[in-house]
């Protein structure tokens, strides 16, 4: 009683919007319950039952077409492949994300991980048989996206904020250059260039397909934005480390990579996973170049006249697929910036 | 170690230079092979096709192509600058509502901000679009939650203030308004200085903001007719229809934002130290005085860096436009460039654009950052 007072009736304006907000949930959920739940269409082989009259939610779209919505046009009789890959790209999200497996080995996983995943892919070889990437598709291609894009992005980020930093003056302009000129444009249009301008880059008759030209985008887009989020963590080093590894004699290269990059980076850390679920969400934008990630799967068979017309449901659904993948991810960096913060006031307190 | 430098940069920028001639002879090669002029000559070449939305400037199939990309310019225009102030208003209610003692609304703002931060732009746009265009009835019986206004599948259609010659005059009074409170201000804040004497500036300037329009608005005779929509035949006339294109790059803009923006009010907010309070309160300030003097000072320098970019950012996503078919610069463009194939050029222009609106708000923010950054702070 004394909790409800204080905090939902502590005042007149506040009592009149616990009010309203009450009111507002009685009207709202119990006709959304009723129609997402009570009355939906969990499964169905047509959309006939969802266009009954009093049908609710079609979530039959969803059960129907859900194989499509995760593997897009791959074949069909395949579809262990990607599901299996998925499985390996999930232990290896789980694995990075725990601390105590925060070794060089991890990259060694990383590798033996993303290799198995091409095989299982592309086959071809040792008893698989090949299926060319055009027939990627569905939730498989976000996540590769998403993976391989941040895994060629970050290494050349760093390489970027150190540049931005460096005291040459070539290296620094050429990596402002970067920096500012991807900052400063929207993805689309990185996007568009590598889907129409990248061609005419090339010589007559080389040609690289449209899913390695995206990547290509989405890489020089991330390096950029994950550049300033290291730069960031490199700001916030003391300046007395790099004169004390300078001290020590220490050259460039040693000095960065074993005094001031392991200190910056993991204070860059949550950020980083900020710009990663950014980077996340903004693959969904490959829709627009017509490359078939799960968007463009859901748009895909909402196109299909039998489904057409349940729009609502389908990008409900997507959007608690990119919601899950996120709101996990948010949910780690902030947890993680609690830990890294305990840890850190905890060795200065014991020094 | 000077010497070695100089080679590692002398290195990097022949590289550099050799990869740009590298593209640029086969770019020059495989126009040539496609009969593709290279240059901006085609701008003034015949466009050819219509253009759903083009507000403030005419435009017909027969203008050409530079006219479309400015019509183009404006439609991107029009919804960021629309979206940004809507953004901030909700975005700041939400921020305050995170940080409200009510326990209901402050879970309920974080509910919100956590979904819409977490959920691509681009399906939230699809989700509204799809709402409207599949669940909205028709015209004829579209739903009106308030008189005058109604939701169809053709849009939002709104009544709007029929147009009046004494509308010019009231606007010039508002500028007139602000730059006599300006100087007022200014009067004031001298005065102050030398003879320690307060003036209030705040309720005079409002008087003069406000007061100078409603004379002149009284003075006309107060025109407040109103031009609302009607049916006719199978749309809506009159009034102001908000096509579902825009409504849908307008709501989806806005809602995204505003989950941005909540949270940079809200850690602005929490930035300032209770202690700040306390201590303006124990010099005797009022609460009006120490929330305007003390404590909104302190926010804003927390709060206006990160503003500044995530208005950026909404400036940027409007190119999402192209998505769901409205008529912005890039969708126009790339238009422009499936029928000309003048893809370098056409994506030149979108780059420029976007870059000048980016650049040359950083350069703002990198003065108003340096005018307001603590005296003796190193940066």
């Amino acid at each position: 009683m004394k909790w409800l007072r204080e905090n939902l009736f502590g005042s007149w304006p506040s009592a009149l919007a616990t009010l309203a907000i009450l009111w507002l949930a009685w009207m709202l959920v119990p006709p959304l319950v009723q129609w997402a739940l009570v009355d939906a269409v969990w499964s169905a082989p047509d959309s006939r039952p969802c266009r009954a009259a009093g049908a609710g939610a079609c979530w039959a779209l969803i059960a129907e077409k859900h194989r499509f919505i995760l593997f897009g046009t791959y074949p069909y009789e395949q579809h262990w492949r990607p599901g299996l890959g998925i499985l390996v790209l999930f232990a290896l999200y789980v694995a990075s994300a725990m601390r105590r497996f925060w070794r060089a080995r991890l990259a060694l996983a990383w590798l033996g991980g993303l290799a198995l995943i091409g095989w299982l892919m592309w086959g071809g070889v040792a008893g698989l048989s090949y299926v060319e990437n055009e027939r990627w598709g569905g939730l498989m291609l976000t996540l590769l996206l998403a993976t391989f894009g941040i895994a060629f992005a970050f290494p050349i980020s760093i390489l970027l904020a150190l540049g931005r930093r460096s005291r040459l003056p070539v290296v620094r302009a050429l990596s402002v250059l970067w920096i500012e000129l991807v900052r400063g444009v929207p993805l689309i249009s990185l996007l568009f260039m590598a889907s129409v301008m990248l061609p005419l880059f090339l010589p007559e008759g080389v040609s690289i397909d449209k899913l390695l030209r995206a990547l290509i985008a989405m890489i020089v887009f991330a390096a950029a934005y994950l550049a300033e989020v290291v730069r960031g963590g490199l700001q916030a080093i003391p300046h007395g480390q790099e004169e004390a590894a300078d001290a020590l004699g220490l050259p460039y290269w040693r000095k960065t990579l074993f005094v001031i990059l392991p200190q910056a980076l993991r204070i860059a850390i949550p950020p980083l996973v900020n710009t990663f679920i950014a980077f996340f969400k903004d693959t969904s934008l490959v829709v627009i170049i017509g490359l078939f990630d799960l968007l463009t799967s859901i748009k895909v068979a909402l196109g299909e006249p039998a489904w057409s017309g349940f729009g609502v449901e389908a990008y409900i659904f997507a959007s608690l697929v990119y919601f899950a993948f996120c709101f996990a991810m948010s949910r780690y960096s902030q947890n993680l910036e609690r830990d890294l913060e305990r840890s850190r006031t905890h060795v200065l307190r014991e020094n | 170690m000077r010497a070695r430098a100089a080679a590692v940069q002398l290195a990097l920028v022949a590289a550099v230079l050799f990869v740009f001639w590298y593209f640029a002879s086969n770019t020059a090669q495989n126009l040539e092979a496609r009969k593709i002029a290279s240059g901006f000559a085609f701008l003034s070449r015949e466009a050819g096709f219509e253009i759903g939305e083009a507000p403030f400037l005419a435009y017909g199939a027969a203008d050409s192509y530079a006219r479309a990309i400015l019509v183009g310019l404006i439609n991107t225009f029009r919804v960021a600058l629309v979206g940004i102030v809507l953004a901030t208003v909700l975005g700041t209610l939400l921020g305050l509502a995170r940080l409200s003692r009510n326990w209901l609304l402050a879970k309920l703002a974080a509910g919100y901000v956590e979904l819409a931060r977490n959920v691509p732009l681009l399906v939230q746009l699809f989700f509204i679009y799809a709402v409207i265009t599949e669940n909205f009835p028709g015209p004829r019986d579209a739903l009106s939650p308030l008189p005058g206004v109604f939701l169809s599948n053709r849009g939002i259609a709104f009544p709007l203030l029929a147009p009046h010659a004494a509308y010019a005059w009231i606007g010039a009074a508002l500028a007139a308004g602000a730059v006599l409170a300006w100087l007022l201000a200014r009067w004031a804040r001298r005065r102050q200085a030398l003879t320690g004497q307060p003036f209030p500036v705040l309720s005079a300037g409002a008087a003069l903001v406000l007061g100078l329009p409603l004379a002149v608005f009284l003075a006309a005779g107060a025109p407040l007719a109103l031009d609302r929509p009607a049916l006719q035949g199978f749309n809506f006339a009159g009034g102001a229809i908000l096509t579902p294109e825009f409504a849908t790059l307008l709501g989806g803009l806005t809602l995204y934002t505003a989950a941005f923006i909540a949270e940079i009010v809200r850690a602005g907010v929490q930035a300032v130290d209770r202690g700040q309070f306390e201590a303006a309160y124990s010099l005797g300030l009022p609460r009006r005085s120490t929330m305007r003097l003390v404590i909104l000072p302190q926010a804003l320098r927390v709060i206006i860096p990160p503003l500044t970019s995530q208005y950026l950012n909404l400036t940027k996503n409007s190119s999402l436009a192209v998505a769901i078919g409205y008529p912005d610069l890039v969708s126009i463009a790339n238009t422009t460039m499936n029928q000309t194939g003048q893809a370098i050029e056409g994506i030149a222009i979108i780059m420029a654009v976007y870059l000048t609106i980016s650049l040359s708000i950083s350069a703002l923010m990198n003065w108003y950052n340096r005018r307001i950054a603590l005296k003796g702070a190193r940066a």
